[in-house]
This record gives structure tokens, C-alpha cells and sequence, in this order.
């Protein structure tokens, strides 16, 4: 076939189009696994630790036991019966250490949230009321709360196995940085600060795990991003094999990373359903949220760079600390958003060298692991921020400065100082596409006049670069058992309708609205007769799932291939049976017809008809298949770089510290977009999360590690009427890899959009000779920066 | 347990309650309506939107025994009657939801707003929307939909 997917005949790739399905969530029909209610289920409460650090001594939980609905409590002891602890470490980042971790606290609890006990009751809240009545006596520790302090030299250990608080760390040294330093005219310094925050699903964690004794089996409903790593991790823990565990993942109310990893209230309720022999379900509430779910961030980058005056970067050179919480996260650790920071930071720019430091720290807070755009919005605040500086400090407009530094549009293929290597990016044609959108002109004379009227705005830009596509050089080289390929399997049905089982997820990004995009095309049937399945490890090929911007681009392709695959078998048989060649014929919106005029031979309904039915009436030594799969891994490159470019338009009140956006661009470069619409809203819904964390979001600690914020009211999110209408545009450089040439989309938003706003903040505030790398930018900071409070 | 007797999305519903039951848990645990979701159960992320005698309330906040003798519509009930199709196929047309879990209580405080006639503002909408919490979307696409759908109302008038 030498046409491209996308110029098939009524292909749907590349099409706008509304997800199909989706009456269902507007109609409250929706089912997500929090609506989920089992005949005899048990609902489970956790009593958390209430101590950031803390020997537990005793439990007392003999007037629990007696209260109301009350069915079991267990303890991290007994539990640990019947699950083993993990150690979430991964052998290709080398040196990385953990402790192994419970579902439940033994003896010692080692954060503030740290489930200890479970309280199984007819009803959740029988369940909290009984767990009101358990007594646990702890004897308080010193926490270790400040990542710097527990790196230190001699700092107490929070493992006493471990010798030490550093869980991992990375150095890196590209070209070389001292003879780049010296040649440089300006050389600048600066400190960057991000804040610890988490995902803030809507729908909290929830999970629902019925172990049937007689088929001695395990079903786990839970909204997860990859139900083929839960089966495994459960099923390994709990010491059964795979195939005695199935996960469902049903409807999930958000995840952007924070439902792709194992978490031990996961754990606690497999091996309780397993212990009762009932179904048992966890909905977390969202006070237990802020504590359990992962946190995130929590980095700070001394960065420096150089400059000559003519405009030429000359080097990067950073050194970046994170406090991941006690526990590197299983199974994909918590090392890797640090890892990722060394690997991106200067990544768009043509500057072979380059000198980077990560130490990732074990501290007595949250445990951190990878959320939307993981590393993303570090390396590119901290590279676009260096940029900035290096820009004024020679008195260069920012996008000359970039246009001079930012890899050129014909230098691909090409490999970054850090090693990460890029197939084809377009960061020349997305600043112009972003100039044009933007109308840079018309901001700067706006800007100008709202100085003279004391209004202080700020125009800030961003360029990024995005991991996307991910084989197995992520978790499969280091030993996680997280699949890197995917699959699908298309069926074509009695009626002429076509079932996709495929093994990516739906979080609602629209999965499913792009696989039954790329079914539809490959095998040439109306997209109205497609059905796909997704979250089933009973119903699904065996297969990653959706997170790291990798559904569309794998799962996608694999979709594809298997959609080719049917078409090809269908072409035979409609060859038996009109007599002609499958070369001869083509499938065009369910009809079997002449390739070379189109001329309708038969309907597949009546393909199906005779092969499922008549196959008496075909060919003696033909067997009809009219099921394919197909599975999919990129091969040629470790990740599928994407990269785009955000602005940001915004006004400074310097009295009050607050800020309001004004405007937003994004122009990204995902290669063939799927579906443009949801393309778009994935970078909308994308940017304001990382608006969030640039403006809002932290969770905030005391100095004895206890999260103070730790409710929604505290713990502040964008809402609709702050947030700014979001220009989008594209440039396409389709990956060469695939068919179907897509890349992710999921994460580009998130990646850039923090950086932008500091940008255009200190372009505010040029006048006033402060430079603030700090999020969230509150009000607070601003105002100290000013020097106002 | 307190007896109490309301309408829900039209229909007679009698029930004993414990007197600490939420509206929202009543509907979701005794009725099976599931589609008002628990987001924080503090009254700040309006995923728990229903309307009560009318006026739109957060279930979490407002106890079961608070709506004896009163009238409850969820989304449900608001599906089946047709108020909202036009809003609901907006929403669907501009990919204005992704995981849909704040849909409900989003469509409904929307609809609280276009009930009032007339084309609001975006910053209007903005405005009245703020209560609903949205982690998918960023808003945007949601706003665009709201607007479409007073645009069409008012040129159907």
C-alpha cells in the first residue's frame, strides 16, 4: 500500500470528531469504580499515621472490633501474611536504593498519611466510626523534612539498612563546561525553586477486589492507567499467578499519573478480599487523598549558564535536588522525574555542553513519583528561565536569542549533549507559527502602553521539548515487569461490525475515540460500526496501557496494524468469493469493491454471513479468519521527541502580588494528530495544569512534616474564572517509525506552561530589577520579591 | 433513623435515614443514582451538584433529611426530560468533557446560569462555573460549549 494512512479513502485519521460514547458521562451513566457496589461488599478505612515519623509500639483495637458493622481490623502485621512488601527500585538507574514497603506501617510509620490499620465494616462510615476507637501508640521520631538537611553528610538515615538519604544520584558531563565557561562573555547564576504538588483527580483513588474461593480468583475493579501491571504486581504479592487475576479499570474520574502506579491501599484491599472472601472496596476520601496519592515536583535547580555577546549559548550546567518522601515509589520509582530533569534541561538548543547533578533524597513527607509531563516542567522552566537571563544579560530580544540557539529545522537527525537523541523536530517553524498567532508587535506596543498608566504586563515564551512514545528503555531495561508494547485485536462480526480489544486505557483523553478512528480507517468500514474495548485484562491484549504520552503512538499503531491485517484477510476471501484478487479489490466504508472504480461487490455483513455461516460454499483449503492482532513497539528511537513552543500574556498587580493572565498560546508538534479535537484539548486541559502549578498549587509542610493544606479549600486548583481562553496551533512532523506517524500529545501543555508565565512575570517586573524562579508565584512571593512584605 | 418523604426526578421516594446521611450519599447508596460524584465532600469542587426545589445545591453539604418534602433533580432526571439535550450535545460536539466525572454537576450549574436567558458573557460564565472544579479540560472548551448553547437558545426564541 504506498498511500499513507491519512490519505486513505474516508479515512478518519487526521479528522476532528466527537468521542463516540460519550452520552453516556454527560448523562451521569457513567460507571466509575467509586459508583461500583458488590452483593456482600465491605467497604475499608484506613487509620492513618497521624506523625511524619513514628515507632508504633502497640495497637489497640479490641473496642473497635465490637462497634456496629464492624467485620475486621487487621494490622500491617497480620496483613503482611499474606502480601509481601515491594522495593520500588529499577536496575538501569544505577545506584537507586529504597527500603522494602508494606500496605500496612510495621512498626514503624515513616510519613504523615501512612495507612496503619484497615477497618473492614458494612458501611464506610461504620468503618470511620470504628477506627475513631482504635488506639495506636506511637512514639514520635525526629521527621526529616528538608530534602538539603536529609542529604547531608551524617544526616540520621531513615532506613537504617541504607546508610544514608540519598536514594540516587545522576551526574553528567557533555563537551566541556569549564573551557565553555571561560569563553564565555557572561556567565549567569540563578536558583530555581518548584513546589511539592499532587494530581488532584477528581474522582479520588477507588478500588474494588473480590476474591471468589471456589474459582480461586481474584476480580480487581480500579481506576487504573495500566491494568496489565497491577494483574502482575498483585498476583506477585499475593503469591497466585496472573492468570488468577483480572482488572477491570471501568470509567476513571482523571489520573495524568497519578492511577499509574501501585499504591499500598491497592495492595491492602487485594489481600483483604483475598483474607474475607467478599469484595471489599477503597474510595479514598479527598482529605486521605492529599496524603496518598503521589506527590509531585518538589525540585530545586541551581542552574547556570553561559553566553557570548553575539548571542551563542556556550553551556548548561545544573545541579538539582528532590525529596521523594521515604519510599521510591513501585514500581516505577521516584528517581525518574530527576532523571528525566538531567536528560531534558537544554534539550531544544544546540550546545554540546552541558553539566548536570541530580541527587534524589529520602525524607519523611508524601511519596513523589511521576504525574503529568514528569521532568517536563523543571527542565524547561529552569533551561527557558537560564534562557531569558542569558538573553537580557547581553541585551538581546528574547526570540532573536532564540531563533540563534534553538536547533535548526534540517539538523535531524541529531543527538542532545545529554544523549537523548531526536528523529525530526520543528522548533523554527513553531516560533514562527507562534509569532504569527500571537502578534508579538501589537502585545509589545499594548505592554508599553500599560506601563504608562502604572499597569505592569509581561509577555513570556517557552520553548519545550516532550518525551513521548516510550519503548521499553523507561522501566523494561531496569526490570519492571510494565509492558513498552501494546496490542490490539479487531474482529469482524456476523452483522458486518467490527470489535477492537486493545490494551491502552481511557482516562479521557479518547482512547478509545482514536482507536476506532484508526480501526475504522485501517480496514475501511464507517466508524459508526466500530466497538472497542478497553481495561479488561481478560478481554485485552496484553499491553502497556495509557501514560507517558504513548496510547495514540503505540497502542494507536498496533490498532492499525491490526486493522490492516483483518483488511488484507477479508480481501481474500471477497477474492473467493466474486472470483477476482484481493490486489483487484478494495474495502471502502464497508463495502467489499473495485479498486480501480470503486464499484460496490459485496458488503462485508454478507462476507461475514457466508464465513461464519456457509463456509461450505468457499474454497476447500480456505480457513476464514476474520479476527487479526497485531502488537506494537517502536524500535528505531527510545522515545518519540515531540516539541512545541508556549507564550504567555499577563499583568503584575504590584500592590496586591496577584496575577492574571491575559492570554495563552501553544504551538505544539505532536506529528500526525489522530484527531485534532481532542489533540487540542488534551494541551488546553495540559497547560492549565501546569498554570496551576505555576500559580497555585503546593502542598505546603510544617517544619515537623505534617501537610497543613491538605484539603481543597487550602490546597488551591485553577478554576474556571482565572484561567485564560487558550490559543492552540500545529506544525506536524510525523514520526517515520510508524504507519500512522503519531506522537503523544497528553503532556506538552503541562510542560511549558509554567515556564512561560515566569517568564512574561519578570518581563513584568523588568522595571523593578527583580527576577523571581520560584513556583507557585503567590502573591506572597511576588510581594517579597518586591520587597513589600 | 428519621423517615422522609421527597421527589426524586419526579417520582415519590419514602425513606428512613440516619440523620447524618448526605443528600448526595442518599441519592448514590438508596437510589442507585450514581451520577452526582463525590469529589471532596466539602462543598468545594461542585462534582455533588443537584438541584433542590429548584435552586442548585452541593449534596454533600446538604443533608437527606433536608430535602424531606422537597423536589430533587439530578442528572438523571435532567437527562430524561430533555431540559438539558441541547447543552449535553454541545458538550459532546466540543469535547468539553475528557473523564466526565465533573460533568454532571458541571451541565447542571450550567443550565443554572442559561435558565436565566440571554447570552452571558465568558467572563460570565467563567464566573458562574467557578464552583465546579474541572481537572480535564482547562475550561476552555467547556466555556465555548455554554456559549453555544445560549447562542442557540436565544437565535430559537
Amino acid at each position: 500500500m504506498s498511500l499513507s494512512p491519512v490519505d486513505l479513502p474516508n479515512s478518519y485519521i487526521g479528522r476532528a470528531m466527537p468521542r463516540p460514547n460519550l452520552a453516556r458521562l454527560t448523562q451521569g451513566r457513567g460507571e466509575y469504580v467509586s459508583d461500583l457496589s458488590l452483593p456482600r461488599m465491605l467497604h475499608v478505612v484506613f487509620l492513618r499515621s497521624p506523625y511524619a515519623h513514628a515507632e508504633i509500639a502497640s495497637i489497640d483495637s479490641s473496642e473497635a472490633a465490637k462497634m456496629p458493622g464492624v467485620a475486621r481490623i487487621v494490622t500491617g502485621r497480620e496483613l503482611a501474611e499474606i502480601c509481601s512488601p515491594w522495593v520500588g527500585v529499577l536496575s538501569h538507574l544505577k545506584g537507586l536504593k529504597s527500603a522494602p514497603q508494606h500496605a500496612l506501617a510495621v512498626d514503624r510509620a515513616r510519613w504523615q498519611g501512612e495507612p496503619v490499620v484497615a477497618i473492614l465494616a458494612r458501611s464506610r462510615a461504620e468503618a470511620e466510626d470504628a477506627a475513631e476507637r482504635i488506639y495506636v501508640d506511637y512514639t514520635e521520631l525526629p521527621p526529616a523534612v528538608d530534602a538539603f538537611a536529609a542529604a547531608t553528610p551524617g544526616a540520621v538515615p531513615i532506613h537504617a539498612d541504607l546508610g544514608d538519604n540519598i536514594a540516587f544520584e545522576r551526574t553528567l558531563d557533555a563537551g566541556d563546561v569549564e573551557a565553555a565557561a571561560a569563553a564565555s562573555d557572561h556567565v549567569i547564576a540563578q536558583r530555581f525553586v518548584f513546589g511539592r504538588h499532587t494530581g488532584v483527580t477528581l474522582e479520588a483513588r477507588s478500588i474494588v477486589a473480590d476474591w471468589n474461593r471456589a474459582a480461586q480468583r481474584l476480580t480487581v475493579h480500579v481506576g487504573s492507567q495500566a491494568p496489565h501491571m497491577m494483574q502482575n504486581i498483585i498476583a506477585k504479592h499475593l503469591a497466585i499467578e496472573e492468570h488468577q487475576v483480572r482488572v477491570l479499570t471501568h470509567d476513571v474520574g482523571g489520573s495524568f499519573g497519578i492511577k499509574v502506579h501501585v499504591y499500598a491501599e491497592d495492595m491492602a484491599v487485594s489481600a483483604l478480599a483475598k483474607l474475607m472472601g467478599r469484595p471489599v472496596k477503597f474510595f479514598a476520601d479527598r482529605l486521605e487523598s492529599f496524603v496518598s496519592d503521589i506527590h509531585a515536583r518538589d525540585h530545586v535547580v541551581d542552574g547556570r549558564i553561559g553566553v557570548t555577546r553575539d548571542g551563542r549559548i556556550t553551556f548548561f550546567e545544573i545541579d538539582d535536588i528532590t525529596g521523594i518522601g521515604p519510599y521510591s515509589v513501585y514500581p516505577r520509582t521516584s528517581a525518574v522525574e530527576a532523571n528525566q530533569v538531567v536528560n531534558l534541561v537544554g534539550g531544544n538548543y544546540a550546545v554540546p555542553n552541558y553539566r548536570a547533578r541530580a541527587r534524589v533524597v529520602f525524607q519523611n513527607k508524601t511519596p513523589t513519583s511521576q504525574y503529568r509531563a514528569v521532568g517536563h516542567p523543571i527542565a524547561c522552566s529552569v533551561t527557558e528561565g537560564l534562557v531569558d537571563l542569558a538573553a537580557k544579560a547581553i541585551g538581546m530580544d528574547p526570540v532573536e536569542f532564540r531563533r540563534r540557539n534553538l536547533y535548526a529545522d534540517d539538523a535531524y537527525p541529531c543527538t542532545a549533549a545529554s544523549g537523548i537523541r531526536f528523529e525530526g523536530l520543528s522548533h523554527h517553524a513553531s516560533l514562527d507559527k507562534l509569532l504569527a498567532m500571537m502578534d508579538l508587535p501589537k502585545l509589545r506596543a499594548d505592554q508599553a502602553a500599560a506601563r504608562v498608566r502604572g499597569v505592569h504586563r509581561g509577555i513570556g515564551l517557552a520553548s519545550f521539548i516532550e518525551i513521548t512514545n516510550p519503548g521499553p528503555a523507561f522501566y523494561g531495561v531496569g526490570g519492571a515487569r510494565i509492558s513498552s508494547q501494546d496490542g490490539a485485536a479487531v474482529k469482524l462480526d456476523a452483522t458486518g461490525c467490527v470489535t477492537v480489544q486493545s490494551s491502552i486505557t481511557e482516562q479521557g483523553q479518547g482512547s478509545a475515540a482514536i482507536i476506532a478512528q484508526v480501526t475504522a480507517s485501517a480496514i475501511g468500514v464507517p466508524i459508526e460500526r466500530v466497538r472497542v474495548i478497553l481495561g479488561d485484562t481478560d478481554n485485552t491484549p496484553y499491553g502497556g496501557g495509557t501514560w507517558a504520552s504513548r496510547g495514540a503512538g503505540i497502542g494507536g499503531e498496533a490498532a492499525f496494524q491490526a486493522g490492516r491485517a483483518l483488511r488484507d484477510n477479508l480481501l481474500t476471501v471477497a477474492a473467493a468469493i466474486l472470483q477476482s484478487t484481493p490486489e483487484h479489490l478494495d474495502i471502502r466504508q464497508g463495502v467489499v469493491v473495485d479498486a480501480a472504480d470503486g464499484r460496490a461487490r459485496l458488503e462485508l455483513s454478507e462476507l461475514a454471513r457466508i464465513a461464519y455461516f456457509r463456509p461450505d460454499t468457499l474454497p476447500r483449503d480456505m480457513q476464514t479468519e476474520l479476527m487479526a492482532t497485531r502488537h506494537y513497539v517502536p524500535r528505531d528511537y527510545a522515545f518519540a521527541f515531540t516539541n512545541g513552543i508556549q507564550a504567555s500574556y499577563l499583568e503584575v498587580d504590584t500592590e496586591t502580588g496577584f496575577i492574571r493572565l491575559l492570554n495563552h498560546w501553544v504551538v505544539e508538534d505532536c506529528g500526525q494528530p489522530i484527531n485534532p479535537l481532542l489533540v487540542d484539548e488534551q494541551v488546553r486541559g495540559g497547560v492549565v495544569q501546569g498554570l496551576g502549578a505555576a500559580l497555585f498549587e503546593q502542598c505546603r509542610y510544617d517544619d515537623q512534616g505534617q501537610m497543613i493544606n491538605a484539603n481543597m479549600a487550602d490546597y488551591l486548583v485553577p478554576m474556571a474564572g482565572e484561567m485564560p481562553d487558550i490559543a492552540v496551533g500545529h506544525v506536524i512532523t510525523p514520526t517515520a517509525e510508524s504507519a500512522i506517524g503519531a506522537k503523544g500529545a497528553g503532556e506538552a501543555g503541562t510542560a511549558g506552561a509554567a515556564a512561560c508565565v515566569a517568564n512574561a512575570v519578570n518581563d513584568a517586573l523588568s522595571p523593578f530589577g527583580v527576577v523571581i524562579t520560584e513556583i507557585p508565584l503567590t502573591p506572597e512571593v511576588v510581594l517579597q520579591a518586591l520587597g513589600r512584605v | 433513623m428519621i423517615e422522609i418523604s421527597l421527589t426524586v426526578n419526579g417520582e415519590p421516594v419514602s425513606a428512613s435515614v440516619l440523620p447524618r446521611t448526605h443528600l448526595v450519599d442518599f441519592l448514590r447508596e438508596e437510589l442507585g443514582l450514581t451520577g452526582a460524584h463525590l469529589g471532596c465532600e466539602h462543598g468545594v469542587c461542585g462534582a455533588c451538584t443537584v438541584r433542590l426545589d429548584g435552586e442548585i445545591v452541593r449534596g454533600c453539604l446538604v443533608l437527606a433529611v433536608q430535602a424531606d418534602g422537597g423536589s430533587v433533580e439530578t442528572i438523571e432526571g435532567m437527562s430524561d426530560t430533555g431540559e438539558i439535550a441541547d447543552l449535553q450535545q454541545a458538550f459532546i460536539d466540543r469535547n468539553a468533557l475528557q473523564c466526565g466525572f465533573c460533568t454532571p454537576g458541571m451541565l447542571i450549574a450550567a443550565q443554572d446560569l442559561l435558565r436565566h436567558g440571554g447570552v452571558p458573557s465568558r467572563e460570565d460564565i467563567r464566573e458562574h462555573l467557578s464552583g465546579n472544579y474541572c481537572r480535564c479540560t482547562g475550561y476552555h472548551a467547556i466555556v465555548d460549549a455554554v456559549e453555544t448553547t445560549a447562542k442557540q437558545r436565544e437565535a430559537a426564541q
